[in-house]
């Protein structure tokens, strides 16, 4: 993840307290959602940015999750994002992250 | 009239200590993490001059094989080259001992030393290259003593230039506390400049035009010149035009992230179709920063470390000679600032608008040329298959529209695409890699009609959290001109003298 | 537990994924308070 973001939302956890902050991904394929989702739960796994080794735990999904989409306006989600469900590969990812909630994350 | 595509050229620079000195990746990782296995790992993961040059992908941007000749080879490509001539019929692979050469060349301030062995055996090299002219030649300097050197890059801030990991040189600032002309800016400023030089190289050939009838350069590259009082001052497009001797050529810059080519190409056929000149190039050099940017996930993965040249284009429209296909100005795609950031508002906007107002189908269109990212270099990263994400998009955009059954999805990924061979240099990728098969394809009566399609993420330079983006189609010639229509005879006397060409460029003449 | 309602919603959207500011879109539909959004770009 971009080392401004990750400072980004470093600081925003403090700010409101991690168990307030949840991180909504929009990333492009199930690795790179996983990636995303353990630097915000587990920490860096590059070792590049100000969440090194920083264990927010924070809640994390991705956007076309069904957890997602079952509270959302169906319409707004359609006009947004409908069309990228028929390019993502949607159960690669939603492994990947559910796989990252069980192990990471505290809330 | 429609301006034309009369000629492109599209050339890649070899630089693997470039990634190792000058790519944000490894710059980065240098501040952060100095010690990081990554750091330790680079230097035995970056590929011989050889292994780029035959590696299949950037054989195709050179115009080496086809796109169609990559498709069939089996993915990871970097496993399946084969040995490849350094010249396609695009451009060529320079390697780094001339591109460093090509840098002092386009040097005007005395801020390029090269050791002197190192610079004389760089210039034996050129010796033979076809393209060097005598005026080019003559820029060439002696070269220097490397204790100078070494104490220029230790003493006084000057960016080393390595080769083989060895000090081979130096780009040295060009202002005490201006840090708009430091090294390492004018470094990435002198290697874009340098490699859109070797591209219009290579595009005065490919064209065979006279250089003095060239009226305008537009550089769309990345790279911001200029000092602390007009950072991104610009025309980096007539400083290298100079270099290659457009005399009677004005220039300016078109910048707006990766969508800039498409911007630059829209705005060069316009000036050609008003009458306003009838010559202009569009051309982009390399960025630095880019090399090795995904370069933590190939090393991690044992991959060699792909993203290890850099991409260079240029492309001649002219006025309208009734052969050559046509850019269809007045029917240009635009993300607007109400488009709109959504995966289907962009691609409405860019592709399905112009279409409409064009009064044809998604279908319609043989051959779209999104973003033509070389999936070698960003499936292992985690950045997906862009060009086949673009597809995906294109199509499930018509099958919303009913222009497409469902089921045809995947065919219409095949059909209507192609496969990415371009590297990752942000500008590069986007559209324009095809532009030259495009145009021999349509020449050749293969396909009637392209759209190439440019997006930009104007959010990363923080002015904005807009997206953007921009297309053109381009499509076979109407056969029409001022002077009247051109006959098929002549159409294939010219496709004739092009594959008698290329056919010379294969035999290595 | 609704995950999104009421809470301070980062978005990380992907240029070649789904986008910050189409994710702001949905995300706001369902009552979270978008406290910083970005956009990342691999290539």
């Amino acid at each position: 993840m971009d080392l401004e973001n990750q400072k980004r939302v470093k600081e925003l956890s403090e700010t409101h307290g991690a168990e307030n902050v949840v991180v909504i991904l929009g990333a492009a394929e199930g690795e790179a959602s996983g990636i995303a989702a353990e630097t915000v739960t587990a920490g860096d796994p590059t070792f590049a940015g100000p969440l090194t080794g920083v264990s927010l735990g924070l809640k994390v999904y991705h956007i076309c999750e069904e957890e997602i989409k079952a509270e959302v306006d169906a319409g707004v989600y359609d006009e947004q994002v409908g069309m990228m469900e028929m390019v993502l590969n949607l159960d690669e990812i939603a492994a990947e992250m559910q796989s990252i909630r069980s192990q990471y994350t505290k809330f | 009239m429609n301006s034309v595509i009369k000629s492109v050229a599209y050339t890649l620079t070899h630089a693997p200590d470039l990634v190792i000195h000058a790519g944000t990746t490894q710059t980065t990782e240098r501040i952060v993490n100095p010690e990081s296995e990554y750091l330790v790992a680079l230097p035995k993961a970056l590929r011989k001059y050889e292994d780029a040059v035959n590696y299949p992908p950037n054989q195709t941007y050179i115009g080496g094989m086809t796109p169609a000749d990559l498709e069939k080879i089996s993915m990871p490509w970097y496993e399946n080259g084969t040995k490849s001539d350094r010249f396609g019929k695009f451009g060529e692979i320079t390697p780094q001992e001339e591109l460093y050469l090509v840098m002092q060349i386009c040097d005007c301030f005395d801020l390029v030393m090269l050791e002197a062995s190192f610079a004389a055996g760089a210039a034996k090299q050129i010796e033979s290259h076809p393209l060097f002219t005598d005026e080019i030649k003559a820029r060439i300097k002696p070269g220097t003593e490397i204790a100078v050197i070494e104490n220029e890059v230790k003493e006084n801030g000057a960016e080393g230039l390595y080769h083989d990991n060895k000090l081979v040189g130096c780009v040295k600032k060009a202002h005490s506390i201006d840090e708009n002309l430091s090294a390492h800016v004018i470094l990435e400023n002198l290697v874009s400049k340098s490699t859109s030089v070797i591209s219009m190289m290579n595009l005065v050939k490919n064209s065979g035009i006279n250089i003095a009838s060239v009226d305008c350069v537009i550089d769309c590259s990345e790279e911001a010149v200029g000092d602390m009082n007009q950072r991104g001052g610009g025309n980096l497009a007539k400083a290298s035009a100079e270099i290659v001797g457009f005399t009677g050529a004005t220039g300016f810059d078109v910048r707006g992230f990766c969508a800039a080519p498409v911007h630059a190409i829209i705005t060069a056929a316009s000036l050609v179709k008003s009458g306003t000149y009838k010559n202009v190039i569009v051309t982009a050099g390399g960025s630095t920063a880019k090399l090795g940017m995904n370069g933590k996930d190939h090393v991690k993965k044992g991959l060699p470390v792909l993203e290890d040249v850099l991409g260079g284009f240029a492309v001649l429209i002219s006025e309208n000679d009734g052969i050559n296909p046509e850019i269809l100005s007045e029917y240009v795609g635009r993300h607007v600032v109400g488009s709109g950031s959504s995966p289907q508002a962009v691609i409405t906007a860019l592709v399905t608008n112009p279409l409409d107002a064009m009064g044809i189908k998604i279908t319609d269109v043989d051959k779209f040329s999104p973003e033509m990212h070389n999936p070698d270099v960003t499936k292992p990263a985690g950045a997906g298959d862009v060009p086949e994400s673009n597809y995906k998009m294109i199509g499930a955009l018509a099958v919303k529209r009913g222009e497409l059954d469902r089921t045809e999805l995947p065919n219409f990924v095949t059909k209507h695409g192609m496969v990415g061979f371009a590297p990752t240099q942000g500008h590069i990728p986007s559209g324009i890699p095809y532009l030259g098969f495009g145009r021999e394809d349509i020449l050749e009566g293969k396909i009637t009609r392209t759209m190439i399609v440019g997006k930009g993420s104007l959010f990363l330079g923080r002015m904005t959290n807009l997206f953007d983006g921009a297309s053109f189609v381009v499509e076979k010639n109407s056969g029409t001109t001022d002077t009247g229509s051109i006959s098929e005879e002549q159409v294939r006397s010219l496709i004739a003298e092009s594959l008698r060409d290329f056919a010379k460029s294969l035999g290595g003449e | 537990m609704a995950i999104l309602a009421n809470k301070k919603i980062v978005a990380i959207g992907d240029r070649d994924g789904v986008p910050g500011p189409a994710i702001e879109e949905v995300v706001k539909t369902a009552g979270g308070e978008i406290v910083f959004s970005s956009t990342e770009c691999f290539v």
